[in-house]
């Protein structure tokens, strides 16, 4: 029973944050145009050499998306606190986690949808030559931002309260993303040129990893993160 | 704000602390001076090999450093202890100091040995994500006012930070074998070792010295705190 009740409450807190971001529509559509905007830069700082667009595209795709992932990331708890609304959701019965599930599918699907977006860009801008292995790669983009959202929601719950928000969930979040980074980025740009070393499901399982410890991690400290 | 122990409000006593400090001086002083008396020119190093006796022990107090913020951290979490917190962030300001002089001194070997002040080998690669790591431990720290929250915040970041450091290692390898092989350590002669391992314990007690000096600071400011809000909340008895 009880549960289905955390179960309802995540629902509904993922619909309420999805119906505020429906409404204004301004913060995807400012987040989506960032992620673009990074693509292009990286375009021009790396191009226009075909060969070098090609090799770096999977990188500039991952930083696209780490950039302006972090926006949405404070954004998150930002329109809580303008609102005012943060502590009538802590005092809400029912168990904290829910909260953090609630915001952490929101993000998800959020960033799963800008990244929709930076991906089709991405796709015409470096010249990527789509491989049939794309639902591999589509899996690895997945757990790659079930990684970057997990953390990044945990860390913006701290930052968005704090002094220096801006600078100060990058600075605590790059650093902690590395191993994903690295993971997904290796991952996709093998899988782009054909895995010819064999070595995407070792970074595959390694990005599982990851997501699944420091999901467990993330669940156990919210806890103590959001009560103060 | 903290309930309990009216104890922990009051600065330390320094008792034999100061005696520690200057023994532990005095055998950093005697094992610097007898390593490099006594260890012989590398055939490849020549007397470069000396930085092995600042830069190994650094990197090693680096790492003891951290444990006790990994420690600490778990424990004030359970016990709600202000001093528990405190000491964390002691140790991640002296294992952060002593992470950034290993990386300097590295790259101060790196230079004449490899011919490069940086090379993206996993080792210092990891090494420069932990410094990073840390340092955000450190910004988080100084941008939250109330203690409650700056410890149960830090003491989640530094558990967070310490599980991902060999996730970070692993990751950082694997990126590098694709590319090159690591060079194996070699394995050293006697000579070298009794200087190597005289320094390791010499570097450790200085290091449990300096979390010491820094952790009484940190009891001073935060007795200062609770006796400035005290005063402003008009109890004048206590």
């Amino acid at each position: 029973m009880a549960f289905r009740d955390d179960v309802r409450r995540i629902r509904a807190i993922v619909w309420k944050d999805l119906t505020t971001e429906r409404r204004s529509k301004a913060g995807f559509n400012s987040v989506a145009s960032l992620g673009v905007t990074m693509l292009v830069l990286f375009g021009l700082a790396l191009g226009p050499d075909s060969v070098a667009l090609k090799d770096a595209a999977a990188g500039a795709l991952w930083l696209a998306v780490l950039f302006a992932g972090v926006l949405a990331f404070n954004r998150s708890y930002q329109v809580e606190l303008d609102g005012g609304a943060l502590e009538a959701l802590l005092l809400y019965p029912g168990s904290r986690w829910a909260i953090f599930a609630g915001k952490l599918i929101a993000n998800l699907i959020f960033v799963t949808l800008m990244l929709v977006i930076v991906v089709g860009v991405g796709i015409v801008l470096f010249q990527v030559v789509v491989p049939p292995t794309w639902p591999a790669i589509v899996g690895i983009l997945l757990l790659g931002v079930l990684g970057i959202v997990s953390l990044g929601t945990f860390y913006a719950a701290m930052s968005s309260r704090s002094r220096a928000r801006e600078v100060l969930l990058p600075l605590l979040l790059y650093p902690m993303l590395i191993p994903v980074l690295l993971a997904s980025m290796i991952a996709t740009k093998a899988l782009l040129f054909g895995d010819l070393m064999n070595e995407v499901g070792a970074w595959v399982r390694m990005l599982s990893a990851f997501d699944v410890i420091f999901l467990v991690a993330t669940f156990f400290a919210f806890e103590y993160v959001i009560e103060v | 704000m903290f309930p309990d122990s009216s104890k922990s409000f009051d600065p330390p006593k320094p008792g034999l602390w100061p005696a520690f400090g200057l023994v532990s001086f005095l055998f950093f002083v005697f094992s610097q001076v007898f390593a490099v008396l006594t260890s012989p020119a590398d055939l490849m190093m020549g007397h470069m090999q000396k930085m092995w006796y600042v830069h190994v022990p650094a990197a090693w107090v680096t790492f003891l450093s951290f444990g006790i913020v990994l420690v600490a951290s778990i424990y004030f979490l359970v016990k709600e202890d202000e001093r528990a917190d405190l000491l964390a962030a002691s140790a991640a300001e002296v294992g952060s100091v002593f992470c950034g002089l290993t990386l300097m001194l590295g790259m101060l070997w790196g230079r004449p040995t490899w011919g490069v002040w940086w090379s993206w080998d996993a080792r210092l690669t990891s090494t420069l994500v932990l410094f990073l790591i840390y340092v955000g431990y450190l910004a988080l720290r100084s941008f939250v006012e109330d203690p409650q929250r700056r410890g149960q915040w830090s003491a989640a970041v530094g558990i967070l930070g310490a599980i991902n450091v060999p996730i970070v290692w692993m990751s950082v390898r694997w990126w590098r074998t694709l590319h090159q092989l690591q060079t194996n350590p070699r394995s050293l002669s006697p000579e070298y070792l009794r200087g190597l391992l005289l320094n390791v314990a010499a570097f450790t007690l200085l290091t449990i010295w300096f979390i010491r000096r820094r952790y009484e600071a940190a009891r001073f400011e935060s007795a200062a705190e609770h006796a400035a809000q005290k005063a402003a909340l008009g109890d004048n008895d206590g």
